[in-house]
């Protein structure tokens, strides 16, 4: 399992563009840290998640 | 009376990424704190429809905001310095325009710009970001929020997209984020962060 803003998920081995795919996001509104360290977004299909990771998302809507 | 405005103020370099509603009100609270320094960065230029949220006035109108509210901050304390760029934040030119800065606010429209400009500086620099998600509309003003959602980036508000032409940006919740904003980049200064509620 993994832990997804607080939540366990069931997304070992998945790499973080399937992981925000499965949760309908937009990987281009995303900002996305594992274990504390900012993951570029060239590096979302080749970054694979790994059992216990902690995963932060960060989703950002329009307007200001 | 008189207030001596804090060292620690005084001393700050604070950017400010977009200067619509949130960046334009940013900027005249921190002025009026007494930030040091404020760099303030846009491309655009200030249009009638701006009015209706972002602190410029009709005199502005036609102006590039960067000019504008360089102006118009001169008005209200013209101790501190103001660092004006007309220019677009691009994914090349975002780390170079904003590493030497102590907080970086970011007050971009744009969900993706938001997103570029976090993305990259927290990859690349080390100073803490204020970002904004979420005010359109006439909701409950106590859904947004000041939360610390990575160790160097601050989110405020309430993270609800806009859902109908109708809800539109309006001042009082631009404003009600722009504050949290700017009080958040005062405690990052102060060195003194407290998010209690109630």
């Amino acid at each position: 399992m993994i832990k997804v803003n607080g939540e366990e998920k069931n997304y070992v081995n998945c790499n973080i563009l399937e992981l925000i795919d499965n949760i309908e996001l937009d990987k281009n509104r995303i900002v996305v840290e594992v274990n504390k360290v900012i993951i570029p977004r060239t590096q979302f299909d080749n970054y694979t998640l790994q059992d216990k990771d902690v995963v932060e998302i960060v989703h950002f809507v329009g307007g200001g | 009376m008189y207030y001596e405005v804090r060292t620690e103020f005084k001393e700050a370099k604070v950017a400010i990424a977009g200067l619509g509603g949130l960046g334009s009100n940013i900027a005249h609270a921190l002025a009026r704190v007494g930030i040091g320094e404020l760099f303030l960065v846009d491309y655009d230029v200030v249009e009638p429809s701006n009015l209706n949220r972002q602190m410029y006035f009709t005199k502005n109108l036609g102006m590039k905001k960067s000019e504008a509210l360089l102006e118009n901050l001169q008005q209200v304390n013209p101790y501190s310095k103001y660092v004006a760029a007309d220019k677009l934040v691009t994914a090349d030119n975002v780390v170079s325009l904003f590493k030497d800065y102590d907080v970086v606010i970011e007050a971009f429209d744009n969900p993706k710009s938001k997103a570029m400009l976090v993305n990259l500086l927290l990859e690349h620099c080390k100073m803490p970001i204020i970002a904004a998600s979420g005010m359109a509309g006439f909701r409950s003003p106590n859904k947004i929020k000041t939360k610390k959602v990575m160790s160097k980036l601050y989110l405020v508000g309430d993270g609800i997209r806009a859902e109908t032409n109708e809800e539109i940006m309006n001042a009082p919740r631009v404003l009600l984020a722009a504050a949290h904003q700017a009080t958040i980049a005062c405690q990052i200064l102060l060195g003194k962060i407290d998010l209690e509620e109630g």
